[in-house]
């Protein structure tokens, strides 16, 4: 454990910026899936650290952290159901294939 | 009591138009009975009217009386009473519309009798009735307006009546648009006149623009506009209803209606709303001395114009249209040299005998079988004889032989003219009333008298109308005759000035002359003779031209000599062709309107096309060409929205800390 904030601010960033890469690089839905909830946690990470360096949050950050879960594994549970609804109308995981929004 | 009988006369014909307009096809031969009977009721009711205010009976008395039945228009400054103001000058007009309007009613049972529109056509002559009424009875300019309009309509209802017939159409729609020239004036007018005022009773209105009532208080409008602008625009609407040169061309056409029609609008009282508007507005013009004049030129000047194109005419209904005009360019004549009266006076003698001649026509066409050539009739008289002798009167009276209606309002005109200073007036008149004479008794002459030259499978089967058609011919020759002894006699100081005094007071105490007394062996006396005197030499050169069989007197028609004197130089050559050709106005007005007008029309249309629409569509190709090419970035592809969404969060935040990096 270090005891400076940066290290876990920059260890969020990373992941932060893995998800985001993920989300955009990746085809998959359920790839797509995984990296939006890489992103909410390196969020949920940066936002734990700040509760437990900043004094003034106390124990505020934790709190924050447990509603981003809570709302994470919404949307988790819509985002997935919705890709299982698009995955039987379209017979394909594979997002590019999906341009409905265009039409 | 006397509110509600004005508004029975007026709503009477309403109902009879609005009833016979629902019933419609279902009225199949008894289409005429509610629209006559009601015409018939409003007619007793406006004598009754007329009577009690020319006798100056208990609510009318020399100012005449006003009511209102209710605000028309309340918004704020501006407010517009529907309400009504019977004086005696509408007593004349009641007399007039009314009595001319059951007549031609009547009249209508008969001529319309195998015309299966009829129900129509009745509706529409009671629509005319009802609006012609509130042109006459109505105390503000709007009202005015609307009812001016509204006989405009049904002009144009009527004129097309036959619809199918190409030239009636084109002829209502002709009626229409220059009317609607005119109208534009008057729409001015009253405008100008709301602003100089603040009001737009008639009557109040009149006073502030006089300067004989003070400005209504609280009223601050613009700047006042000369009287001399207002006295122009309405006399502008006046020239087209009342068609005056230059706006004189839609008259002549409007012949394409049913001869009843041209009888009771074209003749007897809807041309005359113009007539009455500028004695309506007697004292705006009075204050206009300039427009005075304009008036007296314009109105000598049609006078003399249609006379001329009358003399040629060949079909029966035209000469008398164009003798219209020039009778009604007598009475602006009379308007303009400040012989309010006079002007009247010849407006009511004229509604009776023209009524009467234009009745006599259609009586003439039913006879011959829908023939108005007049070259194609002749020697009528033993075959038509209540038709031949009521017009005779007609053309006695119109040509102005004494003791005939005619010749009191006629004279009256003249003489006025010649004292008021106008001499010009007088001797244009002079000549105009030698050529009325002339052209009435050529038509007297081809039609009835001389060799038959009528359709010899028609010649068989000419016949005298009905009962129906006769009777109003008779009752009509009645007041033709005996209109100008009875309210004309003696001149200048009969019947009709003891009516109409109080109304053109104000004009003629502005106009500050005096009224000499009528001088009979003096200068008047001559002129009475003169006048008489020319109407005599006109008729007989027209004896001379085309014949005569009147009692033991027996001429042959020459037509020889008509031939002779018209080749005989190049001037004469030339006059003959300008008036049988109207004096090409109708070729200036489709060379000016129709091929310029068009022309210019057209370069519009072009530039509104090219140039306009150019803009417009340019702007919107660019709109859609740049639409489409964007669209391309929309790929429908949730990536590449996350992508844009990821590039612009990293700009927005790299630049965030670039900007507060520097400060």
């Amino acid at each position: 454990m270090s005891d400076s904030l940066d290290s876990y601010l920059v260890l969020s960033g990373l992941l932060f910026a893995i998800g985001t890469f993920g989300f955009l690089a990746r085809r998959n839905a359920i790839s797509m899936l995984m990296s939006i909830e890489l992103m909410l946690n390196a969020v949920n990470l940066a936002i734990v650290a700040f509760g437990s360096f900043i004094p003034g949050l106390a124990g505020g950050g934790s709190v924050i952290a447990i509603i981003v879960m809570a709302v994470a594994a919404a949307e988790a549970t819509v985002g997935l159901s919705i890709v299982i609804a698009i995955f039987r109308n379209r017979h394909t995981p594979l997002v590019d294939e999906y341009d409905a929004m265009r039409r | 009591m006397f509110e509600t009988i004005l508004l029975l006369i007026l709503a009477l014909p309403l109902i009879g138009f609005v009833v016979t307009a629902a019933l419609g096809r279902r009225l199949v031969t008894d289409a005429w009975v509610i629209p006559v009977g009601i015409v018939v009721a409003s007619w007793v009711l406006s004598m009754f009217v007329a009577f009690t205010a020319l006798t100056g009976g208990a609510p009318f008395g020399p100012e005449g009386f006003a009511f209102t039945i209710y605000r028309w228009i309340p918004a704020g400054a501006f407010n517009v009473d529907a309400g009504f103001f019977v004086d005696n000058l509408t007593a004349c007009l009641l007399i007039v519309v009314t009595t001319i309007g059951m007549l031609v009613h009547v009249y209508s049972i008969g001529y319309m009798a195998h015309d299966p529109g009829r129900w129509r056509f009745f509706a529409y002559l009671n629509l005319f009735m009802f609006s012609m009424l509130l042109l006459v009875l109505a105390s503000s300019w709007l009202v005015v307006f609307v009812a001016w309009e509204l006989v405009g309509l049904c002009s144009y209802l009527l004129i097309g009546f036959w619809y199918r017939k190409r030239s009636a159409a084109l002829a209502s729609k002709k009626a229409f648009i220059v009317n609607r020239v005119g109208d534009v004036g008057f729409a001015l007018g009253i405008m100008a006149i709301f602003v100089n005022t603040g009001t737009l009773d008639i009557r109040a209105s009149i006073a502030i623009l006089t300067g004989a009532a003070p400005l209504s208080v609280g009223y601050g409008g613009p700047g006042p506009i000369p009287i001399a602008v207002v006295a122009v625009l309405v006399f502008a609407g006046a020239v087209g209803k009342s068609a005056q040169f230059p706006l004189h061309v839609w008259l002549p056409d409007a012949m394409e209606g049913p001869t009843p029609v041209s009888a009771l609008i074209h003749a007897a009282t809807m041309v005359n709303a113009g007539v009455y508007l500028v004695a309506r507005a007697n004292p705006i013009f009075a204050h206009a001395p300039s427009v005075m004049v304009i008036l007296a030129a314009i109105g000598i000047f049609t006078a003399l114009l249609a006379a001329s194109i009358a003399l040629t005419q060949t079909d029966i209904k035209r000469v008398l249209a164009y003798s219209t005009l020039s009778q009604l360019g007598y009475m602006f004549a009379a308007l303009g040299v400040g012989a309010w009266t006079a002007a009247i006076f010849h407006l009511m003698s004229h509604g009776f005998f023209k009524g009467l001649l234009f009745l006599d026509s259609g009586s003439v066409i039913h006879a011959v079988h829908d023939e108005q050539d007049m070259r194609r009739m002749g020697g009528l008289w033993r075959r038509i004889p209540i038709t031949y002798w009521t017009m005779l009167v007609g053309a006695v009276a119109i040509a102005g032989i004494p003791p005939l209606a005619g010749f009191f309002s006629k004279d009256e005109i003249l003489g006025e003219s010649f004292r008021n200073g106008f001499l010009w007036v007088w001797a244009i008149g002079f000549v105009v009333a030698a050529l009325t004479a002339f052209y009435m008794f050529r038509l007297i002459g081809m039609t009835f008298w001389g060799p038959s030259r009528v359709d010899p499978h028609v010649e068989p089967r000419i016949h005298e109308s009905p009962p129906t058609m006769t009777v109003p011919l008779i009752l009509l020759a009645i007041p033709s005759a005996l209109l100008g002894l009875l309210i004309g006699f003696p001149p200048e100081s009969g019947l009709i000035h003891r009516w109409l005094e109080p109304v053109f007071a104000p004009a003629i105490a502005a106009a500050g002359r005096e009224e000499a007394p009528f001088a009979a062996f003096g200068i008047d006396g001559l002129l009475l003779l003169a006048s008489a005197t020319i109407a005599v030499v006109g008729i007989l050169v027209a004896w001379r031209f085309f014949g005569v069989e009147l009692f033991g007197l027996r001429a042959r028609p020459r037509p020889e000599a008509v031939t002779a004197i018209v080749t005989r130089t190049g001037w004469s050559r030339f006059l003959y062709r300008a008036s049988l050709n109207k004096w090409w106005f109708d070729d200036l007005n489709d060379l000016l309107f129709i091929r310029l007008g068009g022309r210019f029309a057209a370069a519009l249309w072009w530039f509104d096309r090219e140039v306009v629409d150019g803009t417009v569509n340019a702007i919107g190709s660019l709109t859609r060409l740049s639409g489409g090419r964007l669209s391309r970035v929309q790929t429908g592809r949730v990536q590449n929205y996350a992508l844009g969404i990821a590039v612009g969060l990293i700009v927005m935040a790299g630049s965030y800390l670039l900007i507060a990096g520097r400060r």
